[in-house]
């Protein structure tokens, strides 16, 4: 069986065609969080696709993602303001810490990372944002501290 | 209306053909442009513009493979500015490139290399970040090396145009973009059929065969091991083409030589069983056609189709007939009546096959391919495995002395022979089949409906009084693909259908000698014809040996030891990604 909310969105996009794609790829990743493989398979059968084709298009864009968010969502911003001030480094060190990509969850489901294009707070250049609360001006060596906090409120929990 | 016009090319006046690209009149007057990307039967993408050309009252260079010719056109084909602009994309290429050819698969036969040559590249002037994707071994018979890509489509549009099977895709963007999986999941999970002919059109080493020749040696090496050896109908027309010579040249005889050079204990051909699939399916269809059964009945001797089936259209399973392949029935004759006869044990038997195929690399694994835990076939060798372990061996082909292959399963009849080209199957079953309806033979054995390189052949052969049976021959899946979405919207007047995965047949397979030309394929298919028709025995079911075999141990076609020993079973294949 096709996932259900999947299916329920093909429904109201009958006999849809390759101009469609994106928009279905946006309102399935919107309900389910990102791209699963039963999601691409069926959107697939639905618009007469190969699955190699929805791959090859959904990763051309930035914003899909094929892995559920983690449990803490770690937005890292990367418009200008925060390009100019270094988020690049910011990126790379939280890649590091947690040992994923942008675009990845860590394997203990913890945690995840997205690339943002910009959240509007460049005062606060480089931001960052998890699970929606901002984090101003963040250095490399605040990273591994700052996702402990994160990590510990998990364990409390 | 004339559809002539002449165009001026390098200060010669030159014909063209309105409407057609300013490539095709190049290449028809012997003016060679490199390319990297262009497909000569799809349509141009225009995406790498090594065929650069400059033309007179434009301001920037043109890709010839996308740009038709124009009445007066004047051309420069190798203008000081186009050979610069083809050497910077030569640079660029190289910049994000792996210095990997001493190393290399491909070396000595890479586009890339030989461009870098041609256009004199001696040094890095660019240098770019490399990439690391990481190889990709899963499959049984495909390996990909995204390091060694230069995005040049051409895999993916053969997969998805020619294959209908689109395993592959670009996947990602800008510097990061590269060639995928679905998921970038291994190949051997991904939709692939395993068919190689992404191999083929690859300009370089970024796609090869998954080598045996190791897992080979080593049994050659084994003094315990008996190592038997069968080779495919394309192979030898094609080995040739290795060591320089004439396309079209056969070299069985030598080859033969070469094998018992290498250290082979045995040395059988494919196209003897062959002719004992010819029999066994000759004998499936008619009982088909008689008493009942799903029609039509397709072949299955291709492994890469069978798969494709299994994948995509499981409802038509119970239509592919269920003779193994000759290289499986092969391996199961040599490991039932030849130990028996030889009182060796099976499992002190290696056997090698050697295939214009990376799809019967799969094949051998398959479920229900051999028993008691011994398999049919235990090593595959593409056509171009043969060729590196013959020059490793250091072996000149052209001074070997030919020889026969080895009784009893070197015994073939040309129809067998037949097999490598598109076509051939069918051409072989008619022959036989013709016999065993009506008790005598035909009297032309040539079928010319369903030879040459169209995509689909058909015709209607009428056999007896009250029956005619209708005939179609497919190469290439996406022509499979028209026939079957035919027979799914009612059209019921075909009895038999042959299927190749491979665009002309087996001459054309992803593991036979790289190509320049498209008269390879010809050439390849006119040597089998050739031998064909100087053949004594041209028809499957007068092989002595086939009748010998069945006298001896099979007892009768589709009776029940060839249904224990020759016949297998499919099933659906989730694989949709
Ligand atoms: S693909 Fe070609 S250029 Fe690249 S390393 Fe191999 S032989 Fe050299
Ligand atoms: S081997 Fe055939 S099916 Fe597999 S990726 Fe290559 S062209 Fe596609
Ligand atoms: S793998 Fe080969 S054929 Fe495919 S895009 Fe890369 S270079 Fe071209
Ligand atoms: S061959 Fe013409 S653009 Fe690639």
């Amino acid at each position: 069986m096709f996932p259900k909310g999947v299916q329920g969105i093909l429904d109201r996009y009958p006999n849809a065609g390759r101009d469609q794609l994106i928009p279905i790829l946006q309102e399935v990743q919107d309900s389910m969080g990102y791209l699963s493989k039963g999601a691409v398979v069926a959107i697939g059968k639905a618009l007469n696709l190969p699955a190699s084709k929805i791959y090859g298009v959904a990763t051309f864009y930035n914003q899909f993602r094929f892995e559920p968010l983690g449990k803490n969502h770690v937005q890292v911003c990367r418009g200008t303001a925060c390009h100019v001030k270094g988020s690049g480094t910011v990126l790379e060190a939280m890649e590091k810490e947690l040992g994923i990509e942008a675009g990845q969850t860590s394997r203990d489901g913890n945690f995840s990372i997205e690339v943002v294009a910009c959240i509007g707070a460049c005062g606060l250049a480089p931001v960052i944002a998890i699970n929606g609360e901002f984090h101003a001006k963040v250095t490399t060596d605040q990273i591994s501290g700052l996702l402990a906090e994160y990590r510990e409120t998990e364990e409390q929990a | 209306m004339s559809t002539s016009i002449t165009i001026n090319v390098n200060g010669r006046d030159i014909e063209a053909r309105k409407g057609e690209m300013i490539i095709k009149a190049l290449e028809r007057d012997g003016i060679h442009v490199p390319t990297l990307c262009y497909m000569k039967d799809l349509a141009p993408t225009g995406a790498c513009r090594m065929c650069v050309v400059e033309i007179e009252g434009q301001r920037t260079l043109a890709p010839s493979c996308a740009f038709p010719v124009a009445e007066g056109m004047v051309i420069q084909t190798h203008s000081p500015r186009v050979k610069m602009a083809r050497k910077t994309i030569i640079e660029l290429l190289l910049a994000d490139h792996p210095d990997d050819c001493l190393y290399c698969e491909r070396s000595g036969q890479c586009q890339l290399q030989t461009l870098a040559i041609e256009y004199d590249v001696r040094q890095r002037r660019v240098m770019g970040s490399k990439s690391h994707c990481g190889m990709d071994f899963s499959s049984p018979s495909l390996v990909r090396d995204p390091d060694k890509c230069i995005l040049c489509g051409k895999c993916v549009r053969i997969c998805e145009e020619v294959q209908h099977v689109s395993a592959i895709d670009f996947t990602k963007r800008g510097s990061e973009s590269l060639i995928s999986t679905t998921f970038d999941q291994g190949l051997n999970i991904s939709s692939c059929i395993n068919c190689g002919q992404c191999i083929t059109v690859c300009p370089t080493g970024a796609l090869r065969e998954k080598r045996s020749i190791r897992e080979v040696a080593e049994a050659l090496n084994d003094p315990e091991m008996t190592v038997v050896v069968q080779h495919a109908p394309a192979v030898s027309v094609a080995l040739g083409e290795e060591f320089g010579m004439k396309q079209g040249t056969d070299v069985v005889g030598v080859m033969h030589t070469a094998f018992r050079r290498l250290g082979f204990d045995n040395v059988f051909s494919t196209s003897f069983t062959a002719d004992l699939t010819i029999m066994e399916e000759a004998t499936e269809l008619v009982q088909r056609v008689t008493g009942g059964g799903a029609l039509p009945m397709f072949t299955s001797c291709s492994p890469g189709w069978v798969k494709f089936v299994e994948q995509y259209h499981p409802d038509f399973l119970k239509n592919i007939s269920t003779c193994k392949s000759p290289q499986q029935m092969m391996g199961a004759v040599i490991k039932t009546y030849f130990a028996e006869k030889n009182k060796i044990d099976p499992a002190k038997i290696f056997s090698v096959s050697v295939m214009p195929c990376t799809a019967k690399k799969f094949e051998i694994t398959r479920p229900g391919m051999g028993r008691d835990g011994v398999r049919d076939v235990d090593a595959v060798l593409t056509t171009r495995e043969l060729a590196k372990m013959i020059r490793a061996a250091g072996l000149d082909l052209s001074k070997l002395e030919p020889t026969p292959a080895d009784t009893p399963f070197g015994n073939r009849s040309t129809a067998g022979k037949l097999f490598g080209a598109s076509g051939g199957v069918m051409e072989a079953a008619l022959r036989t089949g013709y016999f065993l309806i009506t008790g005598n033979e035909l009297e032309d054995l040539k079928f010319e409906a369903v030879r040459g390189l169209d995509g689909i052949k058909e015709a209607k052969i009428p056999i007896t009084d009250d029956l005619t049976i209708g005939v179609a021959v497919a190469s290439s899946l996406a022509n499979a693909q028209t026939l079957i979405e035919q027979i799914r919207n009612g059209r019921d007047d075909l009895h038999f259908i042959e299927v190749m995965t491979c665009p002309g047949g087996c001459v054309n397979g992803g593991g036979q000698p790289f190509y320049q030309d498209e008269d390879a394929v010809r050439n390849r298919m006119g040597a089998l014809y050739k031998i064909d028709m100087e053949g004594d025995i041209r028809c499957s079911h007068q092989n002595p040996a086939i009748q010998e075999l069945y006298a001896e141990y099979l007892g009768e076609p589709c009776g029940h030891k060839s249904h224990e020993i020759l016949h297998t079973h499919y099933t659906k294949r989730e694989t949709t990604i």
